[in-house]
């Protein structure tokens, strides 16, 4: 209820992922640089641990190295026994719940930021695994209002069926950095620049909650996630269309019923069939070729957030 | 040399295109793929209607590669055409793309042989601003030159440049050096692993009028002579780095990001370090940077390239007569020199 105040532990111990997916060179970037010189990421009263998850794909310069380490923090495999004979990342997985979990008990860090890039054209985006996680809420609003006019989204993904087991969730509040676009392996000023900004808002929230702020109840809009949309394929299952030109970079756009959709090899166009308007993202993401996934659908939505305070 | 006389050269019977040489530039995957399935229709209602076949080769140039979705396998492919590379010893624990090399050498060359294609088209993409190049080891081919104009003519809101790298023959090193002709076309930007459709298209509508200019200058066609501007390779600039570590430790500054042929002067922004300086061109004579940012270029230490920009002039050309073929088929490498 918004008539309530949460409170909520001190967000003492947080930690700023990068190299989850080692190609994505926002976070590798400046999680080594945070290694080296961690001065810009020192709050008071917060511990700030900047972290290379997946350090195999990274020297690698490749997504993952066995298996996709964010999807990889699922009960089976953290409990999984096997040792050496398991695939990297389900290892890597087991160490980072070590380190900064256990997932789901008190000892957990506080707050994990996982920093990515996309090729898709999504700008800057925050991503949510709960629409009930109230401290969340507040700090996503926090950084929307910071970086006003520049534009900064929210994706839920609450979703039952695609909702996955991030390196993040090990903590109590997962917060997905993703900023594109950006090709895999690349580093764009830009795109770095902004990621380190979205970073510094954060921090400066953690650390005003930490002293004591109260922030009031408030309201955010959001992408909840909908549904995956595959490439169309042939029988053998090979992709017989692109992603349409007007498609294309409209992330966060309306996708109405009969926009074109996907354009074959040979020329023609295929619409969207979907029965209303729809809001597609992670248009044309070069990892989710291997996941059947052209785009995501998302719809509007505005959440509300209680009132929190430090307990 | 005058301009309008017009220089018989050598027909081109036969003519290669290669899309994945690079396992994750995708628009050349996928449209020798869709060419390929087209050929195999063509050839059918050929076979019905007794015609001749097409003597357009298709060709998947790393397989391996194109599975994993991955630039290379074990080394780049696209570097091992060198005369050295490809007659060579091998080893049992050669490189995959030291065996493919081989065979791909066997299927379009040898290499520096009459029997060698006539033409070789390899498709690239990139992740620079680029648009779509031609990218050759000779800035006086005149087939790839007027084939170049040729594209220029009929896609005249495509960017559009034709790159020079010299490099000599004994030190050619990329699948196109195989041909008796050959140019990579690369067009971006582009994420490797992800397919644009508007950079699909413009591949796809390149490569139809490079096959339609070799079936008219098959069937003898006069191509009036003319210019084209030719950017030619001077020098690579690398990313500043860490001494101990060698990790890049500044990143193209944003106002030279996509900003590929646009003149770079001295003591313009080059990169901008994480600390937020920027550093800035030392050199002394303004050059076009292109491959600015460009993903595989990293481990190459090449974080740009720098070229002149030169204007070529191009003599007419038509296809040989039978009478005028019989010398040349010794001394096809000849025509160069006039």
């Amino acid at each position: 209820s918004t008539l309530c105040t949460v409170t909520a532990t001190q967000a003492r111990r947080v930690a700023i992922f990068g190299g989850t997916h080692g190609n994505e060179m926002s976070g590798v970037t400046l999680v080594n640089l945070w290694t080296k010189n961690g001065a810009e990421i020192q709050r008071k009263a917060v511990e700030a641990v900047p972290f290379i998850t997946n350090p195999k794909a990274v020297e690698k310069c490749t997504r993952y190295v066995d298996t996709d380490l964010n999807r990889a923090f699922t009960p089976e495999n953290l409990s999984a026994p096997g040792g050496n004979n398991l695939p990297y990342e389900v290892l890597r997985a087991q160490e980072i719940n070590r380190i900064f979990g256990p997932k789901g008990s008190p000892e957990a860090y506080d707050v994990i930021f996982d920093l990515h890039n996309t090729t898709s054209n999504m700008g800057c985006t925050l991503i949510l695994e709960s629409s009930k996680d109230y401290f969340n809420l507040q700090m996503m609003n926090y950084i929307k209002k910071a970086m006003a006019p520049a534009s900064c989204l929210v994706l839920l993904n609450e979703h039952p069926l695609l909702k996955y087991s991030t390196s993040r969730s090990v903590a109590k509040h997962p917060v997905g950095l993703e900023v594109g676009p950006q090709p895999q392996g690349v580093l764009r000023s830009n795109i770095f620049e902004a990621m380190r900004v979205i970073l510094k808002h954060a921090l400066d929230f953690i650390e005003l909650f930490n002293e004591g702020v109260e922030f009031p109840p408030c309201t955010v809009e959001v992408f909840r996630v909908l549904e995956r949309i595959d490439y169309p394929r042939d029988a053998n299952g090979n992709i017989i269309a692109m992603v349409h030109p007007n498609l294309q970079d409209c992330d966060w756009e309306p996708l109405n019923p009969g926009d074109p959709m996907f354009q074959t090899f040979d020329g023609k166009t295929i619409h969207y069939q979907g029965s209303g308007t729809v809001y597609p993202t992670f248009i044309n993401e070069a990892a989710y070729y291997e996941k059947q996934q052209a785009f995501i659908t998302t719809r509007r939505e505005t959440l509300v957030a209680s009132a929190i305070k430090k307990a | 040399m005058e301009v309008d006389q017009v220089v018989p050269l050598p027909r081109l019977p036969r003519v290669a295109v290669c899309g994945g040489t690079h396992g994750n530039e995708l628009s050349g995957v996928y449209l020798v793929r869709e060419l390929l399935k087209l050929q195999r229709e063509v050839m059918k209602k050929e076979q019905e209607e007794d015609l001749k076949p097409a003597s357009v080769l298709l060709v998947l140039s790393n397989p391996r590669a194109m599975q994993q979705c991955r630039r290379y396998v074990d080394t780049d492919l696209n570097r091992c055409f060198t005369h050295a590379t490809l007659n060579g010893p091998l080893s049992d624990m050669a490189p995959y793309e030291i065996i493919r090399s081989r065979e791909l050498n066997a299927l379009l060359g040898p290499k520096g042989s009459p029997a060698a294609v006539d033409l070789v088209c390899d498709l690239h993409n990139t992740t620079a601003n680029m648009g779509l190049c031609f990218i050759a080891y000779s800035d006086c081919d005149w087939i790839c030159l007027h084939i170049f104009r040729h594209l220029q003519r009929e896609m005249p809101d495509t960017p559009m440049r034709f790159l020079h790298f010299d490099v000599s023959n004994k030190e050619s090193y990329s699948l196109d050096s195989v041909g008796k002709h050959g140019f990579a076309m690369e067009i971006g930007p582009q994420p490797h692993g992800v397919v644009r459709s508007n950079i699909y298209t413009a591949m796809k509508v390149g490569v139809q009028h490079m096959l339609d200019w070799v079936r008219l200058f098959n069937s003898g066609n006069v191509f009036e002579g003319g210019f084209v501007d030719v950017f030619t390779m001077v020098k690579h600039i690398d990313y500043p780095r860490d001494s101990e570590t060698r990790n890049i430790t500044a990143a193209i500054h944003p106002c030279l990001q996509d900003r590929d042929f646009c003149l770079l002067h001295p003591e313009d922004p080059l990169f901008q370090t994480f600390s937020g300086e920027t550093v800035r061109y030392k050199g002394t004579e303004p050059l076009y940077p292109f491959f600015i940012n460009e993903c595989a270029y990293y481990e190459k230490g090449i974080a740009l390239s720098l070229a002149r920009k030169r204007r070529v002039t191009i003599p007419a050309i038509r296809v040989q007569t039978e009478q005028e073929q019989q010398p040349n088929e010794q001394g096809f490498a000849s025509e160069e020199e006039e």
